[in-house]
């Protein structure tokens, strides 16, 4: 995020596409509520009919990976009506010629034809959004997960940019992160092109800085994606795989070919709490720690990096997560030898210069921000306040594009997925929780009235939900959250693993797959 | 009895909800919002509040495995480390290191994941190293 959580109180609207928040992140929904009361304008686009927006404003339903059409549509007629911040355009950004142009194409009547989104709506939520300084844009796998999860990102901070929304308190551009830590992981270099605080791995200088620190010359080839690790298991280039705390046959795409993949591995080793559908492939399983049984920090949504305080000892004989890297690592001739995360945490920080003000003393309970440069730096709420990291903020000319897959005869329906309130990713927490069982038992698919009625399916009745790719048998759920010829389906339930259908088609630079998008077809299933 | 309260940060979203681990002798015993955390102020939801069971489950799985002849057995730590490091080194030696896929966890603290792309990179000799921000 741009910005941190708390500042939305105070924005003057708040635009939320493509971000479930009631259900998803409940506490940042409270954070709307309460901009709502002190009078803030609330604009909800989503294709389904969730919860926050009945608190809305506006509210729009626009068709499945419509959104950069919907982003221009409501650009165009900013721009029209002379709405758009000409002083900060001029001195913050570049390239608004070359979007002003893409933008003239987007007519409110041609928006609409793809979004089916009325042009008085696109009108109305273009004044709403440019007449409210300043305003925050919140979004997340809504947006990302799809073939043109780039574009979609930068028409959202094209709007942004376009009326002076970047860089100024209580407004920004905010993704929503979904787990604890994905903003850590990020930024401890968790992807194949970048050492910790996104240090280019093909850089010399970065290179060589880490090959000094961990006294090893190490690779400068960019590595494989998850996306493309798939790819390599099937055709032989991948031959070991180690997962660490992740359940990917659950939660990635067209699964039947991940269980197809994972087979032909000639070592699996996983790294988890419970016997996982992946662990269950596994050649060896090492029992990791929880959050209550270890110290370690993390990042959340905001920058914001927190210590987490062990509580308990790890049960049975469970090891702390770095402890057991530690052994696995010296094991394979690479010594590593820490005596607790707080030395881990300072070797960190010292090559990692957007952490480097951060000690355990300092964060405390509260936290720090980055970036934090330095031991007196207070952290930073929002970022390009004076200057964007690049220099100057750039806009995309960006044109829309069809998802990868549209219905068609065979496969009539449009099927997204995602999360429920009471459960979580895989299940693999959640399910085991009582309390949280006791609220969902079992998967279901949300099917519209209409579509419901003109198939004579009643509530609860299991139906047979078919793409190119599998088949899955599911509770139907009758409801209005979904319109004609939508169906959506949470992928938390192993019994209905509705990511058997999802399509693998990935965004090109990315890598992300499109889970928000796919065609399939219903069938009642004969008594 | 004895009763503490622990400051910590639930594992779900990437909100980061300050908590406090309640442990009576010993034993993770429940969840309380942490009041003056900047993140939730006193507030949780149904996952935060309920956070402490994921961790005292029974479906918890507490010691390695080893798989013989499609069967899990129990092994203490040095032989699956060992088992491990061995089987890693072997396809290594014969493929080279970029045929060995990392993936790390957005669930797991700073501190392993900075551990664990060390371990790719240094260990191991790739930077085939991901995880599920996409997911």
């Amino acid at each position: 995020m741009t910005n941190s959580m708390k500042e939305f109180e105070d924005s003057g609207c708040i635009f939320v596409i493509g971000s479930n928040t009631t259900e998803t992140h409940p506490i940042i929904a409270g954070r709307i509520m309460t901009a709502k009361e002190k009078g803030a304008k609330l604009i909800v686009a989503d294709p389904r009919n969730i919860h926050l927006a009945e608190f809305a404003d506006i509210v729009v339903h626009h068709r499945l990976g419509s959104d950069v059409a919907l982003l221009n549509g409501m650009m165009h007629v900013i721009v029209k009506n002379g709405w758009h911040d000409d002083k900060h355009i001029e001195e913050r950004t570049e390239g608004f010629s070359d979007l002003e142009e893409v933008l003239e194409d987007y007519t409110p009547k041609k928006v609409e034809a793809i979004t089916g989104v009325g042009c008085v709506d696109i009108e109305r939520m273009a004044e709403m959004y440019a007449g409210n300084h300043p305003a925050a844009l919140l979004y997340a796998m809504g947006i990302t997960q799809h073939t043109t999860g780039v574009d979609n990102v930068k028409s959202c901070c094209n709007l942004a940019m376009l009326c002076g929304n970047v860089g100024v308190r209580s407004g920004g551009v905010n993704p929503l992160r979904g787990q604890s830590n994905v903003q850590g992981a990020c930024d401890m270099g968790g992807l194949p092109n970048v050492f910790p605080g996104y240090q280019p791995v093909a850089d010399q200088t970065a290179n060589e800085k880490f090959s000094n620190a961990w006294g090893k010359a190490l690779p400068e080839r960019a590595g494989l994606t998850l996306t493309d690790m798939v790819k390599g298991m099937g055709d032989g280039r991948i031959k070991a795989l180690c997962v660490f705390g992740e359940n990917p046959k659950l939660s990635d795409p067209d699964s039947g070919h991940l269980d197809h993949v994972l087979k032909k591995l000639d070592f699996l080793l996983v790294q988890d709490l419970y016997m996982t559908e992946t662990a269950a492939d596994a050649d060896v399983f090492f029992a990791g720690a929880s959050v209550a049984e270890e110290d370690g920090t993390y990042t959340n949504t905001e920058r914001r990096c927190m210590r987490g305080n062990k509580a308990i000892d790890p049960l049975g004989k469970a090891l702390p997560d770095w402890d057991i890297i530690c052994r696995l690592s010296s094991a394979m001739g690479y010594a590593m030898d820490y005596s607790c995360p707080e030395e881990i945490f300072d070797e960190m920080t010292s090559l990692t210069p957007s952490y480097g003000g951060m000690t355990y003393e300092r964060l405390g309970i509260n936290g720090l921000q980055w970036p934090c440069p330095g031991k007196d730096h207070p952290g930073t709420p929002y970022l390009h306040k004076d200057n964007f990291s690049r220099g100057k903020g750039k806009f995309h000319a960006v044109k829309y594009l069809d998802p990868d897959e549209m219905p068609d005869e065979d496969y009539p329906f449009f099927l997204t997925t995602g999360r429920m309130f009471s459960h979580y990713h895989t299940g693999t927490m959640t399910r085991v929780s009582p309390h949280l069982h006791s609220e969902q038992k079992s998967g279901y698919i949300e099917v519209s009235p209409k579509d419901a009625g003109d198939m004579m399916l009643n509530d609860g009745e299991n139906v047979r939900v078919l793409s190119r790719r599998g088949q899955i048998e599911v509770p139907v759920k009758i409801t209005s959250r979904v319109g004609e010829g939508l169906l959506f389906s949470p992928f938390h339930f192993r019994e209905n693993p509705i990511n058997r259908l999802t399509n693998p088609a990935f965004d090109p630079i990315a890598k992300i797959p499109e889970f928000k998008v796919c065609a399939v077809k219903l069938e009642k299933i004969a008594e | 009895m004895d009763y503490q309260m622990v400051p910590s940060i639930c594992p779900y979203c990437g909100v980061g909800c300050g908590v406090l681990l309640e442990v009576i002798d010993g034993k993770l015993a429940g969840t309380l919002p942490l009041k003056t955390h900047p993140n939730n102020e006193g507030k949780l939801c149904i996952k935060g509040w309920n956070l402490h069971e994921h961790v005292v489950s029974d479906n918890r799985l507490l010691f390695p495995l080893v798989k013989e002849e499609g069967r899990f057995r129990e092994v203490a730590w040095d032989e699956a480390i060992e088992i491990s490091a061995k089987r890693l080194k072997a396809i290594i030696e014969e493929f080279g290191p970029d045929s060995v896929g990392v993936l790390t966890s957005a669930k797991m603290t700073n501190e392993a994941n900075y551990l664990i792309q060390k371990f790719s990179r240094a260990a191991i000799g790739t930077n085939n190293v991901d995880h599920c921000a996409r997911l």
